[in-house]
């Protein structure tokens, strides 16, 4: 037999020949005939009132078809934009959304008109002759300023700026009441931009004759955009189809729905015709929702010999002018445990109003700030009783599986101290150890950063997450159909973006039914295709949550094809073996039938009683419990004395997600995630002038660091199969982002260690540590 | 990119171009490799009536050795300024400066003349020209480089004067030009030049420290007094008021004039 095992082979993407040759299908690219072009006028004040617009200038620009405000919009689009209850389920204020201003603008950037014209030149054009008579407010722009009594607010007529304020565990009094040594630090986490490759993109074409919509768009959840937009426009999903073709990278910037995700299907039916809406680099930068944005407050207890006991946190977070669809998901107390026994953990969460535009989950979403603060806080407290961090890890690691933790969250499986030490064995820690000595000795400023990070995704149990989303419960479907001659196509209800799953689904079903692998064609993204609903790509669920809906209906397909093949065969169903494709009899190999001929048989005459036509099957998989990957990163700098910069010079990561269906893509995703943590670490943040203003609206403000930036990374794994799916397998798509702010950071404080400095907040940029280096002195 | 309408015309000579810079009036601006206009552009923050485009001009994409000086013509790519063997022997500084802008794409576009004429004080040119008392040639007058630079993104120029050469002396003595930012691909948040001439005195230039670039004449004076590099460099940030951004505060760029200059004249060979 000629077919080999697929799973676990490391074979190239084989999404990438058509990407790297410029055959993708982006939004952009696809083409209707007679498409207006949308541009969006936006606030320039990130927060100010309306008095009047005067569009009369810019409708009779050349080619404008038509300007279009709120009055226009509020007949056709019902209701506010959707607000999750995530794990808030009592917010404080959860201030209304429209998709478009009526009255007042509460972040730069927010549209309050848009122009639809025949060219994209002509509707930007245009959109510079819209005259809106503004009357500015005080703007609220910082967390600390948000909660001080007599603040400004962010929305007029407010009692304050405190979205949610929650307590998940209060107590961790004894804990540290026993505790010799307590630390205490704050930290800050600065905002992100996400910065896909490929900026949003809508072409929505409303077919008045039968009453249906599409719309073309980059998204991570095509299914969720149909349940919100459908119903806000009153379309009924049978006649709302929403396509998300090629997708240029989301980062959790294209899972919550946009005001222009509203807009371009309405104003498609207001005017008879398709309209298109393709993002700037700079409305992205202004306009997608930003990550982190968020500061908290943290002490650590525990004793003299290394002994973890308690930890306290409050997390202050920046939601933004409005709670983020997904906003509460990045509270990240529950996750702060990290790898670790504790008597307590203390947590409380205060969600913060401001004039900037909503936060979200992006690359993580409160597990790499979870990670970021626990790790920090073990190493702070590691210098403080003077004892290796890498040995207080290992004195108190979770050893013991199935593990709950403070919260209640049930933690798989896991081998930490295995991940650990491989990646010190890798690294040479003890060596660089003597080495950091001997350079101390010289006046240079060596360190070394750990992080054994963990963290939660598969999501998830429906019985978590469906409070969760307010219904809908993050499971997953798929669809395996295979036709008379036995190519297969699956339907599955995540979506690629970046991740891979042509490859790896076709990989699990090439296995599972025995086919070659080139034979199995897997599509998504298109709402009118394969199951009824399907939830999309985000929190590396995809694997763990669609690769087992995958599973499963390629099972159930198995399963019959072994009726029909018993039938064929004259054998009792039990007797049949299933072998790489090929049905046999126990003990009679030689006389055999590929599930090729089976499913010939399967649309032929002659099925057994009961057996039905065909040989497809849908399988909705819902899973017992989240996955709970982990893994052991370290990272090597040298900070310059003189001027702060720091320098990478290795990164080493070991990681867990579980059995491994493609090492390939399992790298390339720790390169891409480990290079989106240095991002944070060292190099991007969203800057707002104290006025509103965005002064990061460009690439180049926008410091995202590229290949000339990262250390040369060494990657390797262990493998601890998740016991609470039959593949066996985690998720892979966060982690190196989750790990890897962590690992750098704990190296620039322990090379500023001799400096006397504890702690620097991110981007560790040359300017702040020159700065720290300046008041050590001082 | 979405700019704002503009006409669009192709020179193939100086005179055209400058003919054409005249009848489109002070509202054109000339596009050589584009990549400071461009942006602008994309952003709306420059609208230009009409783009002059002097990429045809060959008449002013040259390099020559003549009595003595460096004739670089305006229209010289970043990519041919790195690799041009006169330019590698007479003024190696000047090829090492142009390895370190931008990027490939950056490099393979964009022109000497465009960014002395664009004279943004974080350019790498005009500190080798300032530094260097390198003159600035266009189609009605010759500058010397220190008279060119009036202010952030101000020139003399004319609506129809074109910039069509750089002359600069020959120095083939130790050189060395450190450039500290974030990016392989990025503007200095500071550079320095250190240069040394045959007759022993040096001339140092520094980036990004102020509206224009900058000659360091405490330096140059301290080196020439026979005081060590070290010493020397803490005169660089003199008289600076840099202005500070989202990379650097004021006294952080004053410290790396510092830094930067001393570590220019000791890396120079």
């Amino acid at each position: 037999m000629a077919i080999t095992t697929m799973v676990g082979a490391r074979i190239h993407r084989r999404e990438d020949p058509r990407l790297v040759r410029g055959q993708g299908r982006y939004t952009d690219d696809f083409v209707r005939p007679h498409t207006v072009h949308m541009a969006v006028v936006r606030s320039p004040y990130a927060h100010a009132r309306i008095r009047s617009i005067d569009v009369s200038a810019a409708r009779r620009s050349p080619g404008v078809v038509a300007v279009l405000t709120a009055a226009d919009f509020k007949p056709v689009i019902a209701g506010a934009m959707p607000v999750a209850p995530a794990f808030v389920p009592e917010k404080k204020q959860t201030p209304e959304r429209f998709p478009i201003v009526e009255k007042e603008a509460c972040f730069q950037g927010e549209p309050v008109a848009v122009v639809l014209a025949e060219d994209r030149y002509q509707a930007a054009d245009a959109a510079q002759l819209v005259q809106v008579d503004w009357e500015p407010l005080a703007p609220v722009m910082d967390l600390e300023q948000a909660m001080r009594p007599g603040s400004p607010t962010a929305h007029e007529g407010a009692p304050d700026n405190i979205g949610w304020d929650l307590t998940f565990n209060a107590d961790a009094e004894a804990a540290f009441a026993e505790a010799e040594v307590v630390v205490e630090q704050r930290i800050y986490q600065q905002r992100l931009a996400p910065t896909p490759m490929e900026p949003r993109a809508i072409l929505a074409e409303w077919h008045s004759g039968d009453q249906t919509m599409t719309v073309w768009m980059s998204s991570q959840s095509p299914h969720f955009i149909r349940l919100f937009v459908g119903g806000a426009l009153g379309i009924p999903e049978s006649r709302f189809r929403v396509v998300a073709p090629d997708v240029g990278g989301g980062f959790g910037s294209k899972i919550s729905p946009y005001p222009e995700d509203y807009l371009v299907p309405a104003a498609a039916k207001l005017l008879g015709r398709p309209v298109k809406w393709t993002e700037t680099r700079t409305e992205n930068l202004q306009n997608a929702t930003h990550g982190r944005g968020q500061y908290y407050d943290l002490a650590i207890a525990g004793n003299r010999d290394g002994k973890l006991l308690g930890l306290k946190i409050t997390q202050y977070l920046d939601i933004g002018a409005y709670v983020g669809t997904f906003g509460a998901f990045q509270a990240c107390a529950c996750l702060l445990p990290g790898a670790y026994v504790w008597k307590q953990v203390a947590s409380r969460t205060v969600g913060v109003l401001t004039n900037k535009v909503p936060t979200d989950p992006y690359r993580g979403a409160g597990r790499p700030e979870a990670t970021h603060l626990v790790e920090r806080m073990v190493d702070l407290f590691a210098r403080e009783i003077g004892m290796d961090p890498a040995e207080v890890r290992r004195k108190n690691f979770i050893t013991e599986f199935p593990h709950t933790n403070p919260f209640g969250l049930v933690y798989d499986s896991g081998n930490y101290a295995g991940a650990l030490d491989k990646a010190l064995q890798i690294a040479g820690y003890e060596q660089f150890r003597r080495e950091q000595e001997a350079a101390r000795a010289q006046g240079r400023l060596l360190g070394v950063g750990l992080s054994t990070w963990i963290e939660i995704c598969g999501f998830g149990p429906s019985a978590a997450t469906a409070p969760a989303t307010g219904g809908m419960a993050l499971t997953e479907s798929a669809q395996v159909r295979v036709f008379p001659t036995g190519s297969v196509t699956c339907y599955v209800g995540t979506h690629s973006h970046g991740q891979g799953h042509d490859t790896t689904f076709a990989q699990i079903v090439a296995d599972a039914l025995g086919v070659p692998y080139e034979q199995v064609e897997i599509r998504h993204g298109d709402t009118a295709e394969g199951p009824s609903f399907g939830y999309g790509t985000y929190g590396s669920r995809s694997l763990a949550v669609g690769g087992m809906a995958l599973l499963t209906a390629a099972g159930r397909v198995r399963d019959k094809a072994k009726k029909i093949a018993a039938h064929v065969l004259e054998a009792a169903e039990e007797d049949v073996v299933f072998d790489q494709g090929q049905f046999y009899v126990k003990g009679s190999p030689e006389r055999r039938k590929s599930i090729q001929e089976i499913a010939f048989a399967a649309y032929g005459a002659g099925l057994p009683e009961g057996v039905e036509l065909g040989l497809e099957a849908v399988a909705y998989y819902d899973p017992s419990n989240f996955v709970w990957p982990f893994g052991a990163h370290i990272c090597m700098v040298e900070v310059d004395r003189e001027t702060g910069d720091v320098k990478l010079l290795r990164y080493v990561a070991v990681d867990d997600c579980g059995n491994v269906i493609n090492p390939m893509i399992v790298e390339g995703q720790i390169h891409g995630g480990v290079a989106q943590g240095i991002a944070q670490a060292l190099y991007e943040e969203v800057v707002y002038a104290e006025d509103g203003t965005l002064r990061t609206g460009t690439m180049l403000d926008y410091a995202v660091p590229t290949a000339n930036e990262m250390p040369p990374m060494t990657l390797d794994r262990t493998v601890t199969p998740s016991p609470t799916n039959e593949l066996g397998v985690k998720g892979i798509g966060e982690a190196g982002t989750i790990a890897a702010s962590a690992a750098v950071i704990n190296a620039v404080c322990d090379a500023l260690a001799p400096l006397g400095i504890r702690h620097v907040d991110m981007p560790a940029s040359p300017d702040r540590i020159w700065k720290l280096m300046q008041e050590a002195k001082a | 990119m979405i700019p704002a309408a503009f006409e669009y015309a192709r020179a193939t000579t100086v005179q055209e171009a400058s003919e054409l810079l005249r009848r489109y009036g002070e509202e054109a601006k000339v596009l050589a490799g584009g990549h400071s206009l461009i942006p602008l552009m994309r952003l709306r923050l420059a609208q230009p009536s009409a783009l002059v485009d002097i990429n045809p001009v060959r008449e002013l994409d040259y390099v020559v050795l003549e009595d003595g000086r460096l004739r670089v013509g305006a229209l010289t790519r970043h990519v041919e300024i790195q690799r041009n063997p006169t330019i590698r022997e007479n003024l190696p500084l000047l090829a090492e400066v142009a390895d370190e802008v931008g990027d490939n794409q950056v490099r393979n576009l964009g022109t000497i003349g465009g960014v002395i004429a664009h004279a943004d004080s974080a350019g790498d040119y005009p500190t080798i020209a300032v530094m260097l008392d390198a003159e600035i040639v266009t189609n009605k007058r010759r500058f010397a480089a220190r008279d060119f630079f009036q202010g952030l993104f101000t020139t003399p120029l004319e609506p129809d004067e074109v910039v069509c050469e750089v002359v600069f002396p020959v120095a083939r003595g130790p050189h060395r030009y450190v450039k500290f930012r974030r990016r392989l691909f990025d503007w200095a948040i500071v550079a320095a030049g250190a240069q040394r001439l045959d007759d022993g005195s040096w001339r140092i230039g520094l980036t990004n420290c102020g509206p224009t670039a900058v000659r360091c004449l405490a330096v140059e004076q301290a080196l020439a007094q026979g005081v060590s590099p070290e010493e020397a460099a803490e005169h660089a940030s003199d008289g600076l008021e840099p202005s500070g951004d989202l990379r650097a505060s004021p006294e952080y760029k004053k410290h790396l004039a510092r830094v930067l200059t001393k570590r220019a004249i000791l890396q120079a060979q």
